[in-house]
C-alpha cells in the first residue's frame, strides 16, 4: 500500500513537472506587468487564442515596486503597465524602448488631453491606459464636506474614522495641497510642514491603507478615505450612501500608461497587444472590469449611463482645475521616504 | 564504508554553499557598500549603513518590535505551558484527540488565520455587531497594536504548546513518585522536577515564537493598520519601495545577528542539541 | 475533582480561541451577502465563484506542484546529505551543520531576500524555477534536521553485522539504513511539504513570470477587502487538511496498535 502511494505521488509530480516544463514551446510568450487586478483576465485570454501566443501575466502594487523588479532585471518583461511619474523616471534612465505607432492604429481613439505630458512629452514611449485623481470618499450621512476642503481629513470629529493611504506621495500629496505647496516639492521646510501635518493627524487616522479603502467603506466600518477616483466608482455603485470629492485646494491628475521595457524580447507582440487594449470593444470591457476613467475617446460614448453619473468617473473640469501630477523627484525621493517611514514608525495606539 | 558514505555528503555541501553561503555574503557585501549612483556599480567599502541604523528612528523600530514580540511570547508562555501541561497528563486515548487539535490550525494557511481576524474585529465584524446586540457600545479592536498582538499570538500559540509537551511527555513519571514518596508537596514537586525539566521544551517554544514575530510584517500590516513599523516592514520598505538594498542588507545583517546571539544564549538552557524544529 | 473540572474548561476555551476565527470563516462562507457582520441567507454562490476564479486555480496548481516537486527534492537530497554528513567527523561537521541550519534559523524575509539577491546577481530570472529551488533551499534543512537524530540512534553494528554475512555497502544502504530512517524521512518529507504550501514571504520575493501561490493571492485579496471568496477557499482548505489529519491519525494509531501487537507477541 506504501509503494503504491510512493509510486503516484513519484508519477503526479513527474507530470507536473513535464506540464510546466512544456506548456508553451512552440508558442510565442510575451511577460506582461500589470497592477494588481487592474485588467479584465478574459481579455488576456482572448489575446492568447486569436493570437496562438501566450501572455505570462505579473502583478504588482505599487510603482515603486515595479521599478526595483525591471531595474534589477528580475524579469524580461516586454509590457508594463505604470504610472506616469515612474515612467518618467525610467525614461530618463534609458529604460524604456520608443514605441513603433505603426503599430499601433488603435492610438488614435486615445483623447488629446492625456497627450503631449510632461512625462512623455513628444509622446513616443507611452500609451495610456487609465488616467483619474486624488480625492476623498466619504459617506453622505457621517462627514459634512460644505468646506470642500482636504481639511476634513483633519477634522478630530471623525476620530478613528479617517483611512490615509500607505502610500507616501499619496498622502504628503494630500497634506502639501493642504499646505498650498506643489505635490512635487523638494522643499525641506514644506516638507517638515508636510510631515508635522499628518504626524498631528495620526492619533485620528484608523489605518493607512492601500487598495483596502473601499471595502471598508461599503461596509461603512470608517467615514471617509483618501482614494484614488477610480477606487471610488466602485465603492459609490454599491453603496448609495458613498460619495466622492476632489477638493478645493488642487489635487493630483494621473495617468497610468503602457510601454515596453528595454529587457522586452519581443516588442512587436507587445505592440500588438497594446493595441488590442486600445481597441473600442477591450476598452470598454476593461471599464466594466475596473470601473477606473477612461482615456479613450470612442469607448466614452457608450459607457453606460450610471458610470457617466458617476462623479469618480465622469469627473468634471471643476475637479480637474487645480491638479498636478506627479513628477519623478528623482534621488530626492529619500526626502520624502525618511519622513515617511518616520510618521508610521511615530507610536501609536 | 564509512569513507566512501561521507562522499555522499559532497553534492550537499556544494548546494549549500550555492544556495545558503553565496546569498548571505552577497547581502553582507551589500551592506557594507554604498547605493550606486547613475547605474555605474561603484563598490565604495563603508559602515555608513550600520552607522544610519543607530539614529533613534530605527533604534525605536527595533525595540518596538523586540517589545511586541517578546509581549506575544510571554503570553503565548502562559497559556500555552497549562494547556501542554494538561495534555500531557491527559490519559493516552484522549492525548492524540487533544494534540491534533492543536495541531491543525498549525496547518491551515497563515494569511487565511490572520485574515480571519479581520473579519471578526472590524467596526461592523462579528464582536462588535455582537456587543451592539446585546446593548454595549463599540469597541476599536481592528488597526490597534492589540490587534497585532493577537493575530500573533494567535498564529504562533501551537508552536509553543507543542515543545513543551514533547519536553513533558518525555518525562520520567518515576521522578514526581519519588519526590512525592520523600514527602514533596505539588507545588514544589512542579518548582523542582517538572519546571526544570520542561526547560528545553519551553526554550524551543520561545525560539518559535519569538522569531516569527520579531520579523513579521504582514501580521502589523493587517491587522495593525500599518500603524506601527516594525523591522519586517521596515526591511520590505527599503527592499521594495525604497530600493536601497544597502541599508536594507545592515539591517538584515543586524537582525540575524540579535537572532543568532538570542539563540545562543537559549541553547546554553537546552541540553538536548536537537530541539529545533518540532511540528510533531 | 476541582483541577479536572479547570481543566476541561481551560482546554475548551482555548480551542475556543483557536478554532473561533476558523469556524466564522466557514459559516460566513455560505452567506448570501458580503457583509460580513450580517447573516442574510444560505448560498453557495462564493464556492461557484470561487471554482471559476482563475487566479485562485492558477495559485493552487503552482502552490501545490512546487510543493510536491520540491518536497521530494528535499527529502532526496536531504536522506543522502544525512547519511553523508552523519560520517563526517571533526569540526567541519559542526560547521557544515550549522551553515544547514541557518534557514531554520534566519527568518524568512532575511532568506527571502538573500535569495532574490542571489538570483538577480547570478541574472536569472525570477519565475517558477526560482521559486523551486527557493522551497527546496528552506525545506532540505529540515529534512535532515529529522533525519539525523534517527540515523545517530542507529546501530552502527547493525551495518557492520550485514556486511560480515555479506551484504555489499550498497545493499546494506537499502536494507538497513533506510527502514531504519524510515520514519524520519516520512516526517522530513511531510515537515518540508507542509513549510512549502504554506510558505508566504520566501516566495513572494522570488516569484515572478506569471508564477504565484496561494499565499500571496490570499495576501492581495485580503488587502482589498474581505471577500467572502477567500472564506469559501478556508472552508475547502480546512475540510482537506481534517480529513488529511483524521487518515493520518488513523493510519499511525493503526501502525501503533500493530506494534503493540507484535510486543505482545513478543517479537
Amino acid at each position: 500500500m506504501k509503494r503504491k502511494l510512493c509510486i503516484l505521488v513519484a508519477i503526479l509530480a513527474m507530470i507536473l513537472v513535464t506540464a510546466t516544463g512544456c506548456s508553451s514551446e512552440e508558442k510565442e510568450v510575451i511577460n506582461v506587468l500589470n497592477y494588481d487586478i487592474y485588467i479584465d483576465k478574459t481579455l488576456i485570454t482572448d489575446f492568447e487564442k486569436e493570437n496562438n501566443v501566450t501572455i505570462k501575466y505579473d502583478t504588482y502594487s505599487t510603482p515603486e515596486e515595479m521599478y526595483i523588479k525591471a531595474k534589477a532585471g528580475a524579469s524580461n518583461y516586454d509590457l508594463i503597465i505604470s504610472s506616469e511619474y515612474m515612467i518618467e523616471r525610467m525614461i530618463n534612465e534609458g529604460m524604456v524602448n520608443k514605441l513603433n505607432f505603426a503599430n499601433i492604429p488603435n492610438y488614435q481613439y486615445i483623447g488629446e488631453q492625456f497627450k503631449n505630458q510632461p512625462y512623455d512629452p513628444d509622446n513616443k514611449y507611452a500609451v495610456p491606459y487609465f488616467w483619474g485623481t486624488l480625492g476623498i470618499l466619504y459617506n453622505k450621512n457621517a462627514v459634512d464636506v460644505s468646506s470642500k476642503s482636504w481639511n476634513i481629513l483633519w477634522d478630530k470629529k471623525y476620530d478613528q474614522r479617517i483611512i490615509m493611504m500607505d502610500s507616501q506621495r499619496d498622502s504628503f500629496g494630500a497634506a502639501l495641497k493642504l499646505l498650498g505647496y506643489s505635490l512635487n516639492t523638494v522643499n525641506e521646510k514644506e516638507l517638515d510642514e508636510a510631515k508635522a501635518l499628518l504626524l498631528k493627524q495620526k492619533p485620528l487616522v484608523m489605518a493607512y491603507i492601500t487598495d483596502g479603502a473601499p471595502d471598508i467603506m461599503i461596509n461603512e466600518e470608517a467615514d471617509m478615505a483618501l482614494v484614488w477616483s477610480g477606487e471610488a466608482v466602485s465603492a459609490m455603485a454599491e453603496n448609495e450612501n458613498l460619495d466622492f470629492i476632489v477638493p478645493k485646494e488642487g489635487s493630483n491628475i494621473w495617468i497610468d500608461a503602457m510601454f515596453v521595457p528595454e529587457t522586452s524580447k519581443n516588442q512587436q507582440l507587445a505592440e500588438k497587444f497594446i493595441n488590442f487594449l486600445c481597441s473600442k470593444e477591450s476598452t470598454l470591457r476593461n471599464i466594466d472590469e475596473v470601473w477606473y476613467s477612461t482615456v479613450n475617446t470612442e469607448a466614452i460614448k457608450e459607457v453606460p449611463e450610471e458610470l457617466i453619473n458617476n462623479k469618480a468617473f465622469n469627473l468634471s473640469n471643476e475637479d480637474i482645475k487645480n491638479m498636478e501630477m506627479f513628477r519623478d523627484p528623482k534621488e530626492f525621493i529619500d526626502l520624502y521616504s525618511k519622513r515617511w517611514t518616520e510618521i508610521i514608525a511615530e507610536k501609536s495606539k | 564504508m564509512k569513507d566512501r558514505t561521507k562522499y555522499f555528503s559532497y553534492p550537499y555541501i556544494v548546494w549549500i554553499i550555492i544556495f545558503i553561503l553565496l546569498p548571505s555574503f552577497l547581502v553582507l557585501l551589500y551592506s557594507i557598500t554604498t547605493k550606486e549612483s547613475n547605474g555605474i556599480t561603484t563598490i565604495n567599502f563603508t559602515l555608513n549603513n550600520y552607522k544610519m541604523f543607530f539614529e533613534q528612528l530605527y533604534i525605536n523600530i527595533l525595540f518596538d518590535s523586540i517589545w511586541l514580540a517578546a509581549l506575544s511570547t510571554v503570553i503565548c508562555l502562559v497559556l500555552g505551558y497549562p494547556a501542554a501541561y494538561i495534555i500531557a497528563n491527559t490519559n493516552i486515548s484522549k492525548r492524540n484527540t487533544l494534540l491534533f487539535l492543536c495541531i491543525l490550525p498549525m496547518w491551515m494557511n497563515m494569511l487565511l488565520r490572520t485574515y480571519a481576524w479581520m473579519t471578526i474585529l472590524g467596526n461592523n465584524g462579528l464582536i462588535n455587531n455582537f456587543l451592539v446586540f446585546i446593548g454595549l457600545p463599540k469597541v476599536t479592536l481592528l488597526y490597534t497594536k492589540g490587534a497585532t498582538v493577537m493575530g500573533m499570538v494567535y498564529n504562533f500559540l501551537p508552536f509553543m504548546i507543542l515543545p513543551i509537551y514533547t519536553a513533558l511527555s518525555k518525562m520520567d513519571t518515576g521522578l514526581i513518585e519519588a519526590a512525592n514518596d520523600l514527602g514533596a508537596d505539588n507545588k514544589t514537586v512542579f518548582r523542582k522536577i517538572i519546571l526544570p525539566l520542561s526547560m528545553p521544551g519551553v526554550i524551543s517554544g520561545i525560539i518559535m515564537v519569538f522569531m516569527p514575530a520579531v520579523s513579521t510584517f504582514i501580521i502589523p500590516q493587517l491587522l495593525g493598520g500599518n500603524k506601527n513599523m516594525m523591522i519586517g516592514n521596515l526591511i520590505e520598505k527599503l527592499f521594495i519601495l525604497n530600493g536601497d538594498w544597502n541599508f536594507g542588507s545592515a539591517i538584515s545583517i543586524i537582525m540575524m545577528i540579535i537572532i543568532l546571539i538570542s539563540m545562543s544564549i537559549m541553547n546554553k538552557f537546552d541540553v538536548d542539541k536537537e530541539g529545533g524544529a518540532r511540528l510533531w | 475533582m476541582v483541577k479536572r473540572h479547570l481543566s476541561k474548561v481551560y482546554m475548551a476555551i482555548l480551542f475556543i480561541f483557536l478554532y473561533a476565527p476558523i469556524i466564522v470563516l466557514a459559516v460566513y462562507s455560505f452567506n448570501e451577502s458580503k457583509s460580513r457582520g450580517n447573516w442574510t441567507g444560505f448560498s453557495l454562490k462564493w464556492y461557484i465563484e470561487l471554482f471559476q476564479d482563475r487566479d485562485i486555480k492558477m495559485a493552487l496548481y503552482y502552490t501545490v506542484s512546487i510543493a510536491l516537486i520540491s518536497a521530494i527534492i528535499s527529502t532526496l537530497l536531504g536522506t543522502i546529505a544525512s547519511i553523508g554528513i552523519n560520517n563526517i567527523k571533526g569540526n567541519i561537521k559542526s560547521v557544515i551543520l550549522n551553515i544547514n541550519y541557518l534557514p531554520v534559523v534566519n527568518p524568512d524575509i532575511v532568506t527571502g531576500i538573500s535569495l532574490m539577491i542571489l538570483y538577480i546577481s547570478l541574472n536569472i530570472n525570477l519565475g517558477f524555477n526560482t521559486m523551486l529551488i527557493s522551497h527546496i533551499v528552506f525545506g532540505t534543512p529540515y529534512v535532515i534536521l529529522s533525519i539525523l537524530p534517527k540515523l545517530k540512534q542507529l546501530d552502527v553494528n547493525m551495518t557492520e553485522a550485514a556486511m560480515d554475512l555479506g551484504a555489499t555497502p550498497m545493499y546494506a544502504l537499502r536494507k538497513v539504513i533506510i527502514p531504519e530512517i524510515k520514519p524520519g524521512i516520512i516526517t522530513g518529507f511531510l515537515t518540508a511539504f507542509t513549510l512549502s504550501i504554506d510558505d508566504f514571504i520566501i516566495s513572494y520575493f522570488t516569484k515572478g513570470e506569471g508564477v504565484t501561490n496561494l499565499s500571496i493571492v490570499i495576501y492581495s485579496m485580503a488587502r482589498r477587502g474581505v471577500r467572502p471568496t477567500i472564506n469559501a477557499l478556508s472552508t475547502i482548505m480546512l475540510s482537506a487538511v481534517l480529513l488529511l489529519m483524521i487518515i493520518i491519525n488513523k493510519r499511525s494509531t493503526a501502525a501503533e496498535k500493530s506494534k503493540k501487537n507484535e510486543k505482545r507477541r513478543g517479537l
